[in-house]
């Protein structure tokens, strides 16, 4: 078994060959508060990602990760600050015009959240028939089973979510969210509930579409396996506040109490 | 912690809640039936607003219109059509009991007749569509809430207000005139054939004299009513599984609620739409 230490960071590694960067942050959140009722989840908490990066937050339950991605992605308020998708601030945006902005996004749902009464193609077609409508019942048949490829799906087109284990869900869903060709990728929990095989699996899949589609990620996980082999740099989140941000070594060789408590539980 | 003396005023009663010490936390609702009721209007008025909005500007989602047409019309027809039939058999039992008793048994083809096409029709309809709609349409949407698939819609970049509450109120509308008059035909021949069992009675003579004197205002207002239960069904069910909350348990609650809430408010517009109809089409 080996530590934390001994994982190879590949995310980094292999991102030093991928496309130019650029230096405008795809992704920017500034001073993001949310509280529910009299519990404070966000804090004012500041995190950017550029083209090619992934960010990886970690942190325990209920530090507000997961409000984070829902944020981003407009499904939540925030109480304060602001987030910044291409340089638009999206706050105050109808739920047309943040259409228009979710169309370059991706989101893997913690339980996938795949549509029950729809079979896995109509799943990831479901994307393409409402927002490529030029598209021919082929073409969209031939692009949804090179997205189920991608994954490893392509066998459980006609499947219904039901019929295939938690794992292939995430695929599934992993393939719906890349089915408009977003440049931002957002993903929840990816190898929650999963066995270590199907976590390697997933894990190996995301770094190779990150790889492949060079987008902005955000990666919301427990997991500091999974999160050194996707991710090139972390944000760890603690009571709404982010203890601290930086590669790996920089965590590693972080002095923070609550830092060294979470690596070694980790 | 004023939200956590708040809850602890609110549990024991101790402390008399003052406007001025609520919390402004939207999430945290001030108590009492009144106010929850009026926080539950509305909600409901800016839901509708928003379905309202999502509905008429492009893009259309005439797929799922469609869908919903058959889902809520043609599905739904078979037990329309039953109810409509039984309504008719007793309307005819007991109207004849009862003009036999007061010597106006020639009147018996009009009762039957004004009786199922002004409000028996009409208010059946509602009724059995609010109950196997209104829970049908809550049920799923609650389920699809809970189980965050709307959110994944909403996140897909597709207006969940456009793709399924307004095709589905749309479909409720359009379809329950519709299913009015396949309760009213239902209705009006088994009405005839429990009057023709009982003693001769051509359809002809049945159809000469229950029509006698009617005009169309005694069809189409009654019958158009009805595209206002489908909007209070489509609407009250898509709100109350739209907004669901908890689970399972909140699953079975959006059901339960969005069948009571529609019948309850079916009954209610049924009221006050007679009374309006009666005044502008005399």
């Amino acid at each position: 078994m080996n530590t934390i230490d001994q994982i190879p960071i590949q995310a980094a590694t292999k991102r030093a060959v991928a496309e130019d960067h650029g230096s405008t942050a795809v992704i920017a959140v500034q001073g993001l508060g949310k509280s529910f009722g009299n519990q404070r989840v966000l804090n004012g908490i500041s995190l950017s990602v550029k083209r090619g990066e992934t960010l990886a937050v970690l942190g325990r339950s209920g530090t507000g990760k997961s409000v984070l991605l829902r944020i981003i992605v407009g499904l939540e308020k925030p109480d304060s600050g602001s987030v910044l998708i291409h340089g638009q601030d999206i706050a105050g945006l109808e739920l047309d015009q943040m259409g228009k902005i979710r169309k370059k996004m991706g989101f893997l749902f913690q339980h996938a959240a795949l549509y029950d009464s729809l079979t896995v193609e109509q799943n990831v077609a479901f994307p393409l028939l409402h927002h490529q409508k030029e598209l021919s019942k082929t073409q969209r048949y031939d692009r949804v089973r090179k997205l189920l490829a991608e994954v490893g799906m392509e066998d459980a087109l006609a499947k219904m979510p039901s019929d295939i284990s938690g794992g292939m869900q995430k695929r599934v869903g992993l393939a719906r969210a890349l089915a408009l060709e977003p440049d931002i990728l957002l993903l929840d929990e990816p190898t929650a509930g999963l066995d270590p095989i199907s976590s390697g699996e997933i894990d190996d899949l995301v770094l190779k579409l990150q790889q492949e589609h060079h987008m902005a990620s955000i990666v919301v996980t427990h997991d500091l396996h999974s999160a050194k082999t996707i991710a090139d740099h972390v944000a760890l989140l603690n009571e709404g506040d982010v203890v601290i941000q930086g590669n790996f070594e920089e965590l590693q060789n972080c002095d923070i109490e609550f830092v060294r408590e979470f690596l070694k539980h980790a | 912690m004023i939200d956590g003396t708040l809850s602890a005023a609110a549990d024991t009663a101790v402390l008399p809640l003052k406007p001025s010490t609520l919390p402004v936390s939207s999430t945290v609702s001030p108590s009492g039936p009144i106010n929850q009721f009026l926080e539950w209007f509305g909600d409901l008025g800016i839901f509708a607003w928003q379905v309202f909005r999502a509905a008429v500007t492009p893009p259309f989602e005439f797929r799922e219109l469609f869908r919903q047409l058959d889902e809520i019309g043609s599905k739904s027809l078979p037990l329309v059509a039953l109810a409509g039939a039984a309504t008719g058999v007793v309307l005819s039992l007991e109207a004849r009991y009862s003009l036999t008793r007061f010597g106006a048994k020639s009147l018996l083809p009009a009762a039957i007749v004004f009786s199922v096409i002004h409000e028996t029709g009409p208010i059946i309809t509602g009724l059995v569509v609010s109950g196997r709609v209104g829970a049908g349409i809550g049920a799923e949407l609650a389920s699809m809430k809970v189980t965050e698939q709307i959110d994944a819609i909403e996140a897909s970049a597709v207006n969940p207000f456009r793709l399924l509450a307004a095709t589905r109120i749309l479909a409720c509308i359009l379809m329950l005139p519709l299913l009015t008059l396949a309760a009213d035909f239902c209705g009006l021949l088994m009405g005839w054939i429990t009057q023709a069992l009982v003693e001769p009675l051509s359809l002809h003579q049945f159809i000469s004299v229950g029509f006698n004197g009617a005009n169309f205002n005694d069809l189409l207002p009654p019958t158009f009513k009805t595209a206002v239960f489908g909007l209070i069904i489509g609407l009250i069910a898509c709100f109350q599984g739209m907004r669901t909350q908890g689970g399972a348990a909140g699953v079975g609650r959006a059901a339960t609620s969005s069948v009571v809430l529609s019948s309850l408010f079916v009954i209610l517009a049924d009221v006050v739409l007679v009374k309006l109809i009666i005044l502008f089409f005399p």
